[in-house]
């Protein structure tokens, strides 16, 4: 089944997630980074979910990951692929599978970042298979 | 300090109605709590404590606390979907245990079916949360998001689709002997794998229904509870617990179960093994899978097999479970379904089940909800209770 354009649901960047949006404007995917424990994190916050300080900054992150499970919606006007990717560098994030043929993918298959247009809001990081 | 032996249910009600075009929220609500106090033979000046959740018309409970004309001196609004109903059992409970309150009444109601609403399919939309950003985005109905955790679960223990029919297959074989169950049809597994796909890999059978409904629970102290002529069904084992995505680190092949289940069972002193009868969540076949899984009736990963060949089924298999039908055919009252799991493993301890599905001596049970998603954050809440 070929993957057709859906209505992408705008974001709405707020004064903690501005910048991670801004980034996502010039095509990079960032992930929450904590100078305290090391530890990164997504989605990207103010305080670290693991050690709860507020040393965090944004880390650029490669865009290639695998698909840790996924399902694709049937009973809509569009059929459109919901996934979970691991990215490479550790934290594991909803997004869709996109250009591709939504009845061949699968769990363990690599992906990289692509960014999809949202409807009047900041293009929103999605993956393709690699 | 424990809550065990501190509280007893002494009153439930499901309201009858499936499709309530007819009658307003508040007046679910109350209605559910009039069948409960009569269930209990206890009367509304009685109530001190009330708890709600986020189906309640108004600001937690001060809405319905006027519209029913309450004089309380303990309320709890605590929301976690599904799950809360469960929770406010523990709660009340608690509350009782410390004297805040002596007769405490839960009450749930909604309406989505009467409202026309596509509960499962229909993309979130709220955007005032932290996450909502990151998420709405790319489409998370409620379906789907169960349905990752069943494609996950499938890929890591070979669980089958024919596995998770099982589960449906056992709640219609209860189903056809209430009345007031919404799909009474007894179905296969071959019905089951045959219907249409909503989200891969869950069918249509693999959902529950959409239902309006309500219903109510009255949770009194002992002194109360001896005073009262039904059977008494004590509470000694509560659990409560969130699982959501641990800043990254996600793993949907587990509930909260794993976290609300071993202290409900260490305060109740008893074993999985020992439960005769459980209400276990049914939002989709799979919660109930993983559910089972992590409440330990099962190893990790063997709940396909464990399902399977009627093992869910009252008189045939070794864990009867939601022998009222239960979310996958009797009702899902305002898309929660923890509240009519409490009162159907009531029914059991009473011996006031269907005589169909009775189970034999049933003197100790189960309930678990999961509420909100499971393939995002949900809570989890498990109350085990016993016959006196």
């Amino acid at each position: 089944m070929p993957a057709q354009e859906r209505k992408i649901q705008a974001p709405q960047p707020n004064p903690e997630t501005q910048a991670f949006w801004k980034a996502a404007e010039g095509g990079k995917l960032m992930i929450g980074k904590c100078t305290a424990c090391g530890a990164v994190h997504y989605y990207p916050r103010a305080i670290c979910p693991f050690c709860f300080s507020d040393k965090t900054e944004l880390q650029q992150a490669s865009g290639n990951g695998t698909i840790y499970t996924y399902s694709v919606m049937r009973r809509a006007p569009i059929p459109y692929a919901i996934a979970y990717v691991s990215l490479s560098e550790g934290p594991t994030m909803m997004t869709n599978i996109v250009d591709c043929d939504l009845d061949k993918i699968r769990i363990g298959q690599a992906v990289r970042l692509v960014f999809k247009p949202s409807d009047g809001g900041p293009p929103v990081p999605m993956f393709t298979p690699a | 300090m424990s809550i065990k032996n501190k509280a007893y249910i002494v009153g439930i009600f499901e309201h009858p109605t499936r499709k309530a075009e007819d009658k307003s929220l508040a007046q679910l609500h109350a209605e559910s709590a009039k069948g409960a106090l009569e269930d209990a033979g206890l009367s509304k000046s009685d109530i001190d404590g009330y708890f709600c959740a986020g189906d309640a018309p108004g600001l937690g409970p001060l809405s319905m606390a006027d519209y029913m004309g309450l004089k309380l001196r303990h309320m709890d609004s605590t929301d976690t979907g599904g799950s809360s109903y469960l929770i406010h059992v523990g709660h009340a409970a608690e509350a009782i245990a410390l004297g805040k309150c002596t007769i405490a009444l839960i009450t749930l109601a909604g309406k989505p079916r009467s409202e026309g609403q596509a509960t499962g399919t229909a993309a979130r939309t709220t955007q005032n949360t932290p996450e909502a950003p990151f998420e709405n985005p790319y489409g998370p109905a409620t379906a789907n998001m169960y349905a990752m955790c069943a494609m996950r679960h499938m890929h890591q223990y070979g669980t089958t689709s024919e596995q998770l029919a099982w589960i449906k297959v056992a709640a219609s074989h209860h189903a056809q002997h209430n009345p007031r169950a919404m799909l009474r049809d007894v179905v296969t597994v071959e019905d089951v794998v045959n219907s249409p796909m909503i989200a891969d890999p869950l069918h249509r059978l693999d959902c529950c229904v959409i239902s309006d409904g309500g219903g109510a629970i009255i949770v009194a102290s002992p002194e109360v509870a001896k005073s009262l002529k039904r059977p008494k069904v004590k509470i000694i084992g509560a659990g409560e617990a969130p699982k959501h995505q641990m800043g990254g680190q996600v793993d949907l092949t587990y509930s909260g179960a794993v976290w609300s289940g071993p202290p409900a069972f260490a305060e109740a002193g008893v074993k999985p093994r020992d439960i005769k009868y459980a209400s276990i969540y049914d939002s989709f076949t799979i919660t109930v899978l993983m559910q089972i899984e992590d409440l330990g009736f099962c190893e990790k990963g063997q709940g396909g097999r464990f399902v399977s060949d009627g093992n869910l089924i009252s008189g045939t298999g070794k864990l009867p479970f939601n022998t009222d039908g239960g979310g996958l055919c009797n009702n899902h009252p305002a898309n929660r379904g923890g509240l009519t799991k409490v009162v159907e493993a009531v029914r059991q301890l009473r011996g006031e089940a269907h005589p169909a599905v009775q189970v034999k001596n049933c003197d100790l049970a189960l309930a678990h909800g999961t509420g909100g998603s499971l393939g995002t954050r949900h809570g989890a809440a498990t109350v085990i209770m016993e016959r006196e």
